[in-house]
């Protein structure tokens, strides 16, 4: 598979105007399609600590598998699609691993971060995400949120408590209802995409769509769509500009070309002699 | 750092009321937590209903209804200086929470310990952060983000709570079909071409408006100069010139 053709990718990230350090971490790989993006939490630096472990062992347990196994392959634990069970379990071995240093060391008591993270093959996209981070999609001219957020709001909004222009008023945006490292057990929010070719994907922290308003997202990512390193930059500058009051961390997924698995038989002998 | 009401009657101050419960009921009869002993005023008029900082009102089938700041509603999400009518009476909306909070302060990610259903949270606890998993931990983030001198920060230095510029400014284009046209750059980001063809933007920002090119064979040019691949301020008058088409910007105050 050549995601080169298939997929460009640019991620940008920025302490913000406020903040004195940066608690997101981002990660991408072009071999299997992958992007991951953390928004950390935790007193001193144990925001960034739970956000680094949470990309890395996303990275290193997605990837390593699909060195040898085709990700439309069956899992044999789970039944599904080998990239499906890969997603879900990355991103639980990644809260194991964050609750454990948390437990362990004093100074990383309680820390967690979110994730939103989303990986292409066979012309679909398969995304994780656990708390406020949001993974959106432009088609054409529209701008759609992918993932519902895992916070207080987005929970009093679904229970028609408060309508989504009222929202952007709260004082409770901030309280997340689901984070990864927290307790010893995370249910990741896992779901299957089509992708087309002409989308645009981004991934974003919470300093992003807290700063700066969806209408004004969606037109950055339709003028700027043909230079995704600008759009990448004006996205984050448009934050800071309104404030920059965290954190903001950028992710953006241009579909280039179908990229669309060989279901040959040759393909399927290969993935039977690797195992 | 809770939330009040501010009872009055044509003005004058009545009674003040810290919206202390989760659910706190309006009306005539003695039992409501606010008690306006008027006839126009149902027996339980209206519920004010707390969820961390923020407050929701509800009419509950009162007779005479109520109004927000003019407007009759059934069900509100309250703002900080919201005036509820009910009758002759106002009630004042005041969330102090708002004005005291630095911006460092609230936009600071904080875990909801459990999926807790929206309505078990302790309305008393507003403010402080009993409710909160490592909150020691955040409070003292909290004084440690606060620095005496500002941040250091390698983008273009801007006051984090600076207002928004009132400058207003536009460009008129200056020949071909659309001559004599004038585009206001009202928005936060003005799309000069098509995207996936040609494109350049104007974005305002801060410090003043700035040109970009974005994609495209043509790069656009300013005052006879060609731009390179960073983003140009524009002055007063300037003259820019994209694909063929000359325009001018100009501040409009």
């Amino acid at each position: 598979m050549k995601f080169e053709d298939a997929l460009e990718i640019v991620a940008q990230t920025s302490s913000g105007m406020v903040r004195a350090h940066n608690e997101d971490s981002i990660a991408t790989d072009m071999v299997c399609g992958l992007v991951v993006l953390a928004d950390g939490m935790g007193g001193y630096n144990a925001g960034e600590v739970a956000s680094g472990i949470a990309v890395e062992v996303m990275v290193a347990e997605i990837t390593q598998p699909l060195k040898k196994f085709s990700p439309t392959k069956r899992d044999e634990e789970t039944g599904e699609e080998l990239a499906v069970a890969l997603l879900g379990r990355s991103i639980r071995k990644a809260n194991a691993s964050i609750y454990q240093a948390a437990q362990s060391q004093a100074q990383y008591a309680g820390m967690g971060t979110t994730i939103v993270s989303a990986l292409f093959y066979d012309n679909r996209m398969v995304v994780g995400h656990v708390g406020d981070s949001r993974l959106y999609r432009l088609r054409g001219e529209t701008l759609a949120s992918i993932t519902r957020d895992h916070s207080l709001l987005q929970e009093q909004i679904d229970c028609g408590m408060i309508s989504v222009e009222n929202a952007r008023h709260s004082q409770n945006k901030n309280l997340v209802t689901r984070a990864v490292g927290i307790d010893a057990e995370v249910i990741p929010e896992i779901h299957l995409h089509d992708v087309e070719v002409g989308d645009v994907y981004l991934l974003c922290s919470d300093g992003l769509n807290d700063m700066v308003e969806d209408e004004d997202i969606q037109a950055i990512l339709y003028a700027m769509q043909g230079n995704l390193a600008l759009a990448a930059e004006q996205l984050i500058q448009t934050a800071n500009d309104n404030g920059g009051r965290d954190n903001v961390s950028v992710i953006l997924v241009k579909v280039k070309q179908d990229f669309a698995q060989s279901h040959s038989w040759l393909a399927g002998l290969l993935d039977w002699f690797k195992e | 750092m809770t939330a009040k009401l501010i009872l009055s009657l044509d003005g004058v101050f009545i009674q003040e009321y810290p919206l202390s419960k989760d659910r706190m009921t309006i009306g005539r009869k003695p039992d409501n937590d606010i008690v306006i002993n008027n006839l126009a005023v149902s027996s339980q008029h209206a519920a004010i209903i707390t969820i961390g900082h923020d407050s929701f009102m509800e009419d509950l089938d009162s007779t005479n209804g109520l109004s927000v700041n003019g407007v009759p509603v059934k069900k509100h999400f309250l703002q900080n200086n919201d005036v509820i009518e009910i009758g002759k009476y106002t009630l004042k909306y005041m969330n102090e929470y708002v004005s005291k909070t630095s911006a460092a302060d609230f936009e600071k990610t904080m875990i909801l310990r459990a999926p807790v259903a929206p309505l078990k949270v302790q309305a008393e606890k507003s403010g402080d952060t009993g409710l909160f998993q490592k909150s020691h931990a955040d409070s003292e983030v909290k004084t440690e983000e606060q620095p005496e001198s500002p941040p250091q920060v390698d983008a273009v230095p801007v006051q984090a709570a600076a207002p928004r510029p009132v400058t207003l400014a536009a460009i008129q284009i200056l020949n071909g079909p659309n001559a004599g046209k004038e585009l206001d750059l009202v928005k936060g980001l003005t799309t000069l071409g098509k995207p996936g063809v040609q494109v350049a933007v104007l974005t305002r920002r801060p410090q003043g408006f700035f040109i970009t090119h974005v994609e495209g064979a043509n790069f656009p040019s300013v005052n006879g100069q060609v731009l390179g691949g960073q983003p140009r301020q524009l002055q007063d008058h300037d003259l820019i010139e994209l694909a063929g088409i000359k325009m001018e910007f100009y501040f409009k105050n």
